[in-house]
């Protein structure tokens, strides 16, 4: 459990840690919490010649919520995002299943960024930004591009992010309504069994709209479109929350591993979707 | 005597004697980082050395190349079997009389198996040595099955034993058996089963788990080549035993080797076997001329360091149709994996297994074990109890529980109606067992009233009628247990290991001005020793506790004694303490004699001090007595102050426990929530309560974790599926309920002070209790075995299974 040898660089800033990424190619990775690289790099899983520190990167910190949009800078840690109170008004969903990530020593270091850049099935925020249809900012050589987050994810560890570039920030339009972060895990410090994100509104006794995305049940994020389409126009009455369940449970493509079968896995699927929907409406 | 003169009661609680929740002297220092561990040592020139392992279960290691490894800039050496060879110690005797290879000889025979040892200046250097090293495997046929190994046409795993049809423990019927263990009368029992009105009958598995203490195990071995003295330190739960082995494995002479235990971050049983590491550290340090140092990784020591249960119990219970139990059969698959390294008695293959008559009075019982060799790794220690004492107590545990389903009778009630009663001790089992003491109906009554027992029945009652009209999903359980354990391991008649008699000992000094160091040959790994036996010395010599310290672990200055484990500590050890604390206070009340000048029999002795009988006012203290053994001429004593014992106890001692468990499940999620746990455990005379309650709460926690989902598990081709701590449960603060704690106090007649020992009870009582709540809870839907661990997807299974998710 000793990770090969590797440089450490810490530039002071932005353009630095792409200087650093442009000269050394595919044998340099940026290190944001390490709370994912450095175990692999531990298990001899990942081998990087070239490790890029962002930690000095100030621009890279900080929660801002102006005019209706929050934006997150990529390095602002999971324990910030709970901490903060600008978010818990803005989106509280956030703070809800960042609490549910590893424990407090693992939320002291790992960051918004690395967690939806690592491209895990697994992390949780991926699946979150999916339902809150968050933007990506990604800065590389040639400039500055945005991704949706929807857009992002090809298969696990594969994302739209090019190897020179950096995920610097994350922004969405603050949600209204209702909302729920569901999770079951074995224990603390575990990925998800099954998560799912809800985030819904609802106007005269009916769903106007709905927002829904599973954790660690494919590889990559699913973000639901029928699911959440299953639910607008309707009450939220138990028919609709079974047809958006179902809607959602035939998105997903779960693999068996140490938390149980696949078949288990969709069942508990479709148990989680209906209790964060469920909760998401009781909070309408 | 005026207002001053402090009463009988200030004297007694100065001393922190027997029965006081002293804060444990420990503590200080682990809690402010400053223990000493293994891993804490460092020595001029140390160099580090580590394992290159195997991948694979079974495995031809057709070459292995270590050129490009030795080339590598730091690379002092790389040790493989050809290596040893020469030297005899490329493989080595294991505890239970077999042998083990030290580094891969020919093959491999489970994933992670040690291979080579490479030595280097630190610990980075060996990992990208190990890299290095190329070993060209040829894969085999994997058994990791033991009933699957046992087929004729199974591979064979063990070539080395080719031809030999005996062990050390009778015939081998197979190439892959170990050794077939039976005790009681079969025949017999038989025939009990088959004239019965009922009987029940079950395959209980208790899956392969592991100790995992918090602390690897590891060593640093240092040969001194000057003056020809080897000193390991590592994490060894019986040192002593260690420098034996290690005396003759190297041919140095005994009093050459120092063994010493520092500090030890939980053992567990983990820590009693002889590894191949501490082997290859010491070969190292001999060949280098520099101290080693060998530390194992959490994946080294899951993968690879003793596991432990892995035990398929196939039972037959009977009993009259009034729910009197008439015979108990129990036949055991135990599968022991590469290599038979469990840590026994010699004379004791399968442990003290034969305790599984459990709390009751079964007139005739019979148990066969069959050891069994798979591609997984050696071990099958004691993990926190006595050995195979928490295989034994689930195996009756939960055959009660499918007989009074069978019988359709109370379960609480058909214990109650099958205990040993308290007028039949010393009660002797069918399986040989002498019990020492027990008031099995007390507690069980004392239990059973303080969590409403019949409250919480029809509470579950009308959560299945609940569940039944669809008004909820989950589901109530109450789990009950009534263990009996069997510890203190032993009589040196019948308990050894490797010749060893498992006697224990303790040697005092005391000091002149009145204070003593007192040196025992267990060690503690957490249990809290230098606490309570400073507690025990107190009440019997009359020093405060608090002046006494207590040394174990270095070979060089403690009496010899064969560990810690098994609970034998307080048993064994702390029995040896008791008597050598007589023997000082017998040559004190001559002392006191001659300082009063009375006859020796004309005192007593009163908490701290010797009282001339009908005149209080005379007296002499113990500190008066301790600074007069050194300063005065006395006719006819010895100067000094010291004592030592040795101590082969009678018999075994017999704690046991009565817990319930009551758990809310999910039947949707197969999620669960222990609502309450209440433990009763009688250890005999207790030390120190606040430590019991600790042992216990941490006893309970390895249990919730073990019944609920810790296990060591394999894929078909022998991967080690659970080998890090993602995927090992280990529970946080957060899994971890609530305990409520609760005692009865029936001494040990035998043992000095009465006390039986506690730490393991609540693992060998909790796993039970857990697990016997999870199957209750589907009991109204028929459920009667479902195996551990009883992790999500396994409770949904059996939900899934009766039909509960619609
Ligand atoms: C015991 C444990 C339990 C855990 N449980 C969970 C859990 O339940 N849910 C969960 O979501 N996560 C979990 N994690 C992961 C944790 O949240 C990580 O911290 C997170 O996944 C990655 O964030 P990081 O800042 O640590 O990134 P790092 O580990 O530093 O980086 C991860 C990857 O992303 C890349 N990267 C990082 N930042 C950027 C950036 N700004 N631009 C481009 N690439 C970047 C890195 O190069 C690397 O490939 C757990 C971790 C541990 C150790």
């Amino acid at each position: 459990m000793i990770a090969a040898a590797f440089e450490y660089h810490r530039p002071a800033d932005l353009k630095g840690a792409l200087g650093v990424l442009a000269e050394y190619g595919d044998d340099a990775r940026v290190l944001a919490g390490g709370h994912s690289l450095i175990p692999m790099m531990k298990l001899r899983m990942a081998a990087v010649g070239h490790l890029v520190d962002l930690q000095d990167i100030a621009d890279l910190r900080g929660i801002r919520v102006a005019d209706g949009r929050v934006k997150i800078g990529a390095m602002t840690t999971q324990h910030e995002m709970i901490a903060s109170a600008d978010l818990a008004g803005a989106a509280p969903i956030i703070a809800e299943a960042a609490v549910q990530i590893a424990d407090p020593q693992v939320r002291y270091m790992g960051t918004v960024g690395g967690n939806v850049a690592n491209g895990d099935p697994g992390n949780d925020m991926p699946g979150l930004m999916q339902c809150l249809d968050a933007t990506f900012t990604l800065v590389g050589p040639d400039g500055s591009r945005e991704v949706a987050a929807r857009d992002f994810y090809h298969s696990a560890y594969v994302t739209a992010r090019e190897d020179g570039e950096i995920l610097t920030q994350i922004s969405f339009a603050a949600p209204k309504g209702g909302y729920a972060y569901e999770k079951q895990k074995r224990k603390i410090g575990d990925y998800a069994t099954a998560a799912c994100a809800v985030q819904l509104t609802k106007a005269g006794g009916k769903v106007t709209s709905a927002a829904i995305a599973m954790t660690n049940l494919s590889d990559t994020p699913v973000f639901s479109d029928a699911a959440g389409a299953a639910l607008v126009g309707t009450s939220g009455d138990a028919a609709a929350v079974k047809a958006a369940v179902t809607a959602a449970v035939a998105a997903i493509n779960p693999t068996g591993d140490n938390r149980g079968p696949a078949e288990f896995k969709r069942h508990i699927a479709g148990i989680i979707i209906g209790r964060a929907i469920t909760r998401a409406l009781s909070r309408a | 005597m005026n207002d001053l003169t402090p009463t009988p009661q200030e004297r007694t609680a100065k001393l922190k004697g027997l029965g006081t929740s002293r804060k444990r002297v420990e503590d200080a220092r682990f809690t402010q980082g400053k223990g000493n561990y293994v891993d804490d040592i460092k020595m001029p020139g140390m160099l580090h050395g580590d394992f290159v392992r195997s991948p694979y279960a079974h495995a031809r290691v057709k070459s292995i190349n270590a050129d490009a490894a030795r080339a590598l800039p730091g690379v002092i050496a790389v040790l493989t079997a050809a290596d040893l060879a020469p030297l005899n110690l490329h493989w080595m005797p294991t505890l239970a009389g077999d042998r083990q290879m030290v580094l891969a000889d020919g093959k491999v025979l489970f994933q992670g198996q040690e291979v080579a040892f490479v030595v280097a200046t630190d610990r980075y250097v060996c990992a990208d040595a190990i890299e290095l090293v190329e070993v060209d495997y040829e894969e085999l046929p994997v058994v990791t099955d033991p009933f699957k190994a046992l087929e004729p046409g199974a591979p064979v795993l063990r070539e080395d034993l080719a031809g030999q049809t005996s062990g050390a423990h009778g015939a081998r019927r197979h190439h892959n058996h170990i050794f077939l263990w039976e005790t009681g009368d079969e025949s017999a029992t038989n025939q009990a089963i088959e004239a019965a009105e009922v009987v029940a009958e079950e395959m209980i598995y208790y899956h392969r788990v592991h100790p995992c203490p918090l602390e690897t195990c590891g060593c640093v071995a240092s040969m001194d080549k000057v003056n020809g003295k080897l000193t390991v330190f590592g994490t060894f739960q019986a040192p002593h035993v260690v420098r034996t082995v290690a005396s003759l494995l190297s041919g140095i002479e005994e009093h050459n080797i120092r063994v010493v235990s520092p500090d030890i971050g939980g053992g567990f049983g983990n820590k009693v076997g002889v590894y191949p590491g501490y082997v290859c550290s010491i070969v190292a340090s001999i060949v280098t001329g520099k101290p080693v140092k060998w530390i194992e990784d959490r994946m080294d020591n899951l993968m690879a360091t003793a596991f432990a249960r892995d035990y398929w119990m196939k039972g037959r219970i009977s009993a009259t149709k009034d729910g009197r139990i008439t015979g108990l059969h129990c036949h055991v698959t135990a599968d022991h994996g590469a290599f038979d390294a469990c840590a026994d008695p010699t004379k004791f293959p399968a442990g003290f297994f034969h305790i599984c008559t459990g709390s009751y009075d079964i007139p005739v019982a019979y148990v066969g074990v069959d050891g069994v060799y798979t591609n997984k790794a050696p071990g099958g220690v004691a993990y926190r109890c006595s050995f195979r004492v928490t295989e034994a107590a689930y195996f009756i545990e939960r055959m009660i529980e499918v007989l009074a389903m069978e019988l359709g009778m109370d379960a609480a009630e058909l214990r109650a109606k099958n205990f040993i009663r308290k007028d039949q001790f010393p009660y002797n089992s069918a399986l040989g067992w002498e019990y020492d003491s027990g008031d099995y109906h007390t507690a069980w009554d004392k239990a059973l009233a303080a969590v409403d027992y019949a409250g919480l029945r029809r509470e579950q009652a009308e959560r299945v009628a609940a569940f039944k009209r669809g008004e909820t999903r989950k589901l109530l359980g109450i789990g009950l247990t009534h263990f009996t354990e069997i510890v203190g391991a032993g009589p040196v008649k019948n308990c050894d290991i490797l010749g060893m008699g498992m006697f224990d000992s303790c040697e005092i000094r005391i000091h002149p001005t009145g204070s003593a160091i007192a040196r025992l040959g267990t060690i503690s790994q957490g249990q809290g020793h230098a606490t309570t036996f400073a507690q025990i010395l107190a009440t019997e010599i009359g020093l405060p506790a608090d002046s006494i310290t207590i040394e174990e672990g270095d070979t060089d200055t403690a009496p010899y004694g064969l560990g810690t484990y098994g609970s034998r500590s307080t048993p064994v050890a702390g029995a040896a303490t008791a008597m050598a604390g007589r023997k000082i206070r017998a040559k004190a009340q001559m002392i006191a004699a001659w300082l009063l000048e009375v006859h020796d029999g004309d005192l007593e002795w009163d908490i701290d001090r010797f009282v001339v009988k009908g005149a209080p006012e005379r007296f002499k203290t113990m500190k008066d007595i301790a600074y007069a053994a050194y300063h005065n001429a006395i006719p006819g004593i010895e100067p000094g102050l010291e004592a030592v014992s040795y101590y082969d106890p009678p018999n075994m001692t017999y704690p046991f426990g009565a817990y319930v468990c009551v758990m809310e499940i999910d039947v949707d999620t197969g999620t669960h929530e222990v609502r309450q746990f209440y433990a009763l455990d009688d250890c005999g005379t207790r030390i120190n309560p606040m430590i019991i309650e600790g042992q216990v709460h941490g006893g309970l926690t390895e249990a919730l974790a073990i019944a609920m989902g810790q296990e060591i598990a394999y894929d078909a081709i022998g991967n080690c599926k659970n080998s890090t701590l993602m995927d090992f449960f280990l529970p946080t603060a957060v899994e971890t309920p609530h305990y409520t704690t609760d005692h009865t106090e029936t001494p040990s007649p035998h043992h000095p002070i009465g006390a039986k020992g506690v730490g393991e009870s609540p693992n060998v009582g909790g796993v039970p209790a857990f697990s016997n709540a999870v199957h209750d809870a589907f009991r109204a839907f028929g459920l009667r075995q479902a195996h551990m661990p009883h992790d999500h997807w396994r409770i949904w299974k059996i939900a899934n299974q009766l039909g509960l998710h619609g």
